[in-house]
Formats: C-alpha cells, sequence, structure tokens
C-alpha cells in the first residue's frame, strides 16, 4: 500500500504566545518548531500500515524550505519518502494549501492519504476534506481506530459512550486525531540518518484564498498571581480549609 | 437568510447549537436578513427554536436524519442554502458540523472559516475574529465570497434567549444524491467506561511531568478517591510517556474540563493544556517551580514536591471529613 500523511508545522509555544512585530504570525525564534500531535499520529498510521501491508510511505509538507526539520523528523519515525512544497514562508490559507496538495499528489496513486483532524495552530478543520472532493476520494474524519482489510479501511472515532465505525473503499482520506496510536519516538541515529535522506521538492501554485488573515492577537489574559497556601507538606492545612470554603470536600 | 446548522441530541438542542444562534443572530441583523435552521430529525425540538430567534427550521427525515451521512447532509444543506438564497451557513462548534459544513465548502467552492467568534459586514465582505490555537491567539480576517461558511467556536458565545415565539416548521425531503450517501455510519460499538468522564466530573485531579511515572500517578488517584465525582487528568507529556491513556489528556487535542476543581500537579500550564482546564471554577496548583505558568492562571498555589505535599493533601482531606 502506498500511504501519505500530510503535515504542518506550528510554533512549539509553551506557556505563552508570542507575536512578531508585524503580528503576522508566532515568533518561533525562542521555541522553535514542531507538528501538530494529531499529525505525529498521522504519520504513525502510515508507517504502521506499511509495515503490516508493504508498500511506501511519505511524509509531505507544504511551507517554507526549513518545514524539512518537521519532513526529516517523519523520516526519523519511520516514513520511507519525504516531499517539501516550497513556498516563500507567506502563511497559505486552507483553500490555497488544499488545491496544491491535491495538485501535487493528484498522479501518485496513494491508496491511505493521512492528515490531522485540524491543524495544530489555525485548526480550519476543512484541508484533508478539500483534497478528498478535490480528488474525487472518500473520506473520513477524526478518526482514533484504524484497520485496513484488504481494500477496505475500517475507521472508528469516539462518540460519548462508544464509537462511530465506517468502512470505505481504498483509496481513501482519513483526518485522525490523537490518541489513534502511540507514536513513535525517532532514534538519535534514525534522526542522523533521516537528513541524509534526499527530499522530493515541488514548487506549489499559489491561488487565492477568500480567507484572508489580517492580523493576530493575543487576547487580554486574565492571568493574576494564585495566592500561595505555603510551602510544601506544611501547606496542607490551608489547602483543606480553602476546599472547605468550596465546598467540594 | 442566513442558515443554520443546527444539532441535537437526548432530546435536546446542542448547547454549541444555541450559542451559535448569538452569532448568526448578529449576522442576520447586520444584513437585514431572518435566521432559519436546517435539522436532521428533532422535529419535536423545531419550534422551540424561535426562542433563539430561528424565523423558519426545515427538518430533513429519512435517510438523512437516521443515518450520518456528512456528505449527504451537506448537500441537504447545500440544497436549502440555493432556496433560500442564503448569504451565509453558520454550524456550532464540533467536529459533526465542521464535517458537514468543510463538505459543503469543498464540493461548493465556498470560503469557510472556522471557529469565528464574530462577523462584521457591509454586506460583501466579512471582518472576522476566530480562533487558532484553541482560543490562546485571535486571528483577524476577511472573508470574500457569496455565501460564507463559518462555525462558532465551542462554549465561548453566551446562549441568548430572545423570545420570539415559536419557529415555523417545515418537514423537507431534499433530493439528495445517492453517492453522497456511500460515506455514512456502518454500526456503533458501546465502549465501557470506567469512573466519572473527565468533561463530567466535578473534581479533577491533574498530573504532569512532574509526576514522574507511571506509579507515581496512584497518588493522584489516592487523592481523587477522596472525593466523590473525582477524575484524574493528565498533560500531553504524561500520556507521551505512557504514564496514563491518552483518554486522560487535557488540552487542545484532549478534552475539556469545567469542574468545580482542578488540582494541577506537576504541569507547567502550556497554553495548549490551559484552554482544556480553563473552564474549571477554582484552581489550585502544587509546583515546585514558584513561577511556573500554571501559578500566574490559577487561584491557589502549593509551592513544593507533590510526591510529599499530596500524600499529606489525601490524608488532611480523609482527616476532614472523617
Ligand atoms: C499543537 C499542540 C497541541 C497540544 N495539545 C496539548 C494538549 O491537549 N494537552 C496538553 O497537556 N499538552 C498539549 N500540548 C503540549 C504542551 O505544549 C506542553 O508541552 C505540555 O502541556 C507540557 O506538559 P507538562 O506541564 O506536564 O510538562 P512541563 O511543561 O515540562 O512541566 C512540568 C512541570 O512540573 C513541575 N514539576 C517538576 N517536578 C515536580 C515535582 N516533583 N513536584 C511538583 N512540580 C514538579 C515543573 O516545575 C514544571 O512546571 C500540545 C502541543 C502542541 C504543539
Ligand atoms: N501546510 C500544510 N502542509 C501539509 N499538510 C497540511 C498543511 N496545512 C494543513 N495540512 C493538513 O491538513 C490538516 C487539517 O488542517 P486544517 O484544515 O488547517 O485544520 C492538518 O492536520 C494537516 O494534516
Amino acid at each position: 500500500m502506498e500511504t501519505l500523511a500530510c503535515i504542518k508545522r506550528v510554533a512549539d509555544t509553551g506557556a505563552e504566545i508570542v507575536l512578531t512585530e508585524d503580528k503576522q504570525s508566532v515568533d518561533a525564534s525562542a521555541v522553535g518548531y514542531t507538528m501538530g500531535p494529531h499529525e505525529e499520529c498521522a504519520i504513525e498510521e502510515a508507517v504502521q500500515v506499511v509495515e503490516e501491508e508493504g508498500g511506501t510511505s511519505t511524509v509531505l509538507s507544504l511551507g517554507p524550505e526549513d518545514v524539512e526539520d518537521q519532513i526529516y523528523e517523519g523520516i526519523g519515525r519511520g516514513a520511507d519518502e519525504g516531499i517539501i512544497m516550497e513556498t516563500d514562508g507567506e502563511e497559505w490559507g486552507p483553500e490555497s494549501t488544499a488545491t496544491a496538495i491535491a495538485d501535487g499528489v493528484e498522479e501518485r496513486d496513494f491508496d491511505l492519504l493521512f492528515f490531522g483532524n485540524e491543524s495544530g495552530d489555525n485548526a480550519n478543520y476543512q484541508v484533508g476534506i478539500r483534497v478528498a472532493h478535490q480528488l474525487d476520494l472518500p473520506v473520513v474524519t477524526g478518526i482514533k481506530d484504524f484497520d485496513v482489510d484488504g481494500d477496505t479501511a475500517i475507521a472508528k472515532r469516539d462518540v460519548p459512550g462508544g464509537s462511530e465505525v465506517f468502512e470505505v473503499d481504498t483509496p481513501a482520506v482519513i483526518t485522525v486525531k490523537e490518541g489513534l496510536n502511540t507514536p513513535r519516538y525517532p532514534s538519535m541515529r534514525s534522526r542522523m540518518q533521516a537528513k541524509k535522506q534526499e527530499l522530493e521538492v515541488l514548487d506549489p501554485k499559489d491561488t487565492e484564498d477568500r480567507l484572508q488573515m489580517q492580523e493576530l492577537e493575543t487576547p487580554e489574559a486574565e492571568d493574576s498571581e494564585a495566592e500561595v497556601l505555603g510551602e510544601g507538606p506544611e501547606a496542607v492545612d490551608n489547602a483543606v480549609e480553602v476546599l472547605e470554603e468550596m465546598e467540594v470536600l | 437568510m442566513v442558515l443554520t446548522l443546527i444539532e441535537h441530541g437526548d432530546g435536546e438542542i446542542a448547547e454549541t447549537s444555541l450559542e451559535m444562534l448569538t452569532l448568526a443572530r448578529d449576522l442576520a441583523d447586520q444584513v437585514d436578513e431572518d435566521v432559519s435552521a436546517a435539522m436532521f430529525g428533532g422535529e419535536e425540538l423545531a419550534a422551540g427554536l424561535g426562542e433563539y430567534g430561528v424565523d423558519t427550521a426545515y427538518v430533513c427525515g429519512g435517510d438523512l436524519s437516521e443515518s450520518y451521512a456528512p456528505e449527504a447532509r451537506a448537500d441537504a444543506l447545500g440544497i436549502l442554502m440555493d432556496d433560500l438564497d442564503s448569504a451565509a451557513v453558520i454550524g456550532g462548534g464540533t467536529d459533526t458540523a465542521n464535517e458537514v459544513l468543510a463538505h459543503l465548502s469543498a464540493k461548493r467552492d465556498l470560503a469557510m472559516a472556522a471557529n469565528t467568534l464574530e462577523v462584521d459586514t457591509d454586506g460583501e465582505t466579512c471582518e472576522i475574529t476566530r480562533q487558532r490555537w484553541g482560543g490562546s491567539l485571535l486571528e483577524h480576517a476577511t472573508m470574500e465570497g457569496e455565501t460564507k461558511v463559518f462555525s462558532a467556536p465551542d462554549h465561548e458565545l453566551p446562549i441568548e434567549p430572545v423570545g420570539d415565539g415559536e419557529a415555523a416548521v417545515e418537514t423537507i425531503t431534499p433530493d439528495v444524491d445517492e453517492a453522497s450517501f456511500e460515506v455514512a455510519i456502518d454500526r456503533v460499538e458501546e465502549a465501557d467506561i470506567e469512573g466519572v468522564p473527565l468533561p463530567e466530573a466535578r473534581i479533577v485531579i491533574g498530573g504532569g511531568r512532574g509526576v514522574g511515572g507511571e506509579e507515581d500517578f496512584e497518588q493522584l488517584e489516592e487523592l481523587a478517591d477522596q472525593f466523590d465525582g473525582a477524575t484524574v487528568g493528565a498533560t500531553r507529556i504524561a500520556v507521551d510517556e505512557g504514564w496514563v491513556s491518552h483518554d486522560a489528556q487535557i488540552g487542545q487535542t484532549g478534552q475539556k474540563i469545567a469542574p468545580d476543581l482542578y488540582i494541577a500537579a506537576g504541569l507547567s500550564g502550556a497554553v495548549q493544556h490551559w484552554v482544556g482546564a480553563k473552564g474549571s471554577e477554582n484552581v489550585l496548583a502544587i509546583n515546585t517551580d514558584p513561577e511556573a505558568a500554571i501559578m500566574y492562571k490559577g487561584d491557589y498555589a502549593i509551592v513544593g514536591d507533590l510526591h510529599e505535599v499530596v500524600p499529606e493533601l489525601t490524608d488532611a482531606i480523609e482527616a476532614a471529613t472523617d
């Protein structure tokens, strides 16, 4: 089986999000980049399917030149090949991203195309579904359990009290959520090896997005310092008092 | 017309749909149009939508409501959208609404903005504010196109009854292409759930990297045992380490909690975690680092090693409640 995982790089922010001076993007200079958790699972699933069924797994990302780091990360996690769709660094919206990805993979006959259910930063909830329509493939979303049986993909998603099961013929687009699998962590050696691999470079065509970001804003934080009840185990009496006041005991 | 996708379950309109109607009414007012609703099943609930400003509710029955075929539902919405000459189609902040709307947008070549909080329009271009990063960041954007598609975020907008009486209810059978039913739920499997699900828990004890291991999580379980309706949650790092299962993860790619009390132990309070926990009424942080972000987000804090504090707290609560 030929599998594809599409991943997007996002800033690896922790305690707070810092914007660039022009408010056009998140300033990642201090924190670096990573990929969203759903997409780590997309890669892992693309790799596992190939381990079981044979074939090739490919990781694809659209973004500026240095998204190669995230693609190498995917190869380090077991993917066989990498495709970079190189942009000039400006943010692409969901319509142009989907069009470019669909155009780029159209001729390649992937059997399973894995996406995240939503991207970690922008959460547009649509790139995978748009690609599916452009390629005229069935699509299931929010998948947390996945199996292949011959030409059928069996995909489940969580609902309160259980799961909904979909069965679709491959080729198909599958958008996944974290929890689908436990992504393997690349070893030092596989990381080093990955960087030696030649990536395929594609030049995506930028089409106009009708949704155009103008400016980002960090919302007013309601942060205020917590009341310190004390240090170490001595603080527990104060804590019990506070919990009693809250009427949670 | 502003067309809304209304979801329901357990005999009630979904809260997220009612929240979304607040956005839909505001947009309809700006363009001087009515709000209509599309529903799949739930006819008995349809008239009640008038209370939230819906003028007419169109209810689709049959296969469209009995099974869940996202593309078929998108087609039905598309047919209504054409018939009503809709300026906008809006859904609530659920995976299913986003999925159906994305199908509609893809098939009809429309622009879609998920997690939209505000829309300002002159009738053509829309200026919108939407959430990114689970709400930790706002995006101001413009949107073009004849019909625009939006979803509202989950649990951000207020539910506002406006008392417009009953909505007119029309049962319809849109002529949806058979092929659009190809992807549909095949079956539903039930799962055994142990304990109180995180979103419903009254008390949540959350653990992060500072907990240090699978066994150490038992200290948090023992603390949870002191309360009724308490559940243990975790950060992504604790899940990644394999100390707890992903079901326990709180945050942007985990679950959202809204307990009376969240005890956050050995976790830093990263934005992606906090977006899942910010609905907590009270937060007590336990952390060795007095400068950890959680110390500025929580209400109360104990500075110290959770391995010493948590067992002591468990004993003290046990003594106090005896
Ligand atoms: C797109 C995206 C989505 C994400 N989604 C989620 C999500 O859904 N949920 C989530 O949680 N994270 C998510 N993350 C990860 C998130 O960014 C953080 O990495 C994570 O929340 C940090 O976990 P932590 O607080 O356990 O670890 P750390 O940030 O390492 O914090 C550990 C804390 O424990 C304290 N500590 C250490 N030892 C002790 C001790 N003995 N006693 C008391 N305190 C101690 C330390 O002072 C520190 O504050 C996401 C990231 C991305 C990029
Ligand atoms: N620039 C990109 N490069 C590769 N894949 C992407 C890109 N943007 C989005 N995707 C994929 O599409 C999914 C959904 O994105 P979104 O519609 O933005 O929520 C993501 O989880 C990725 O799998």
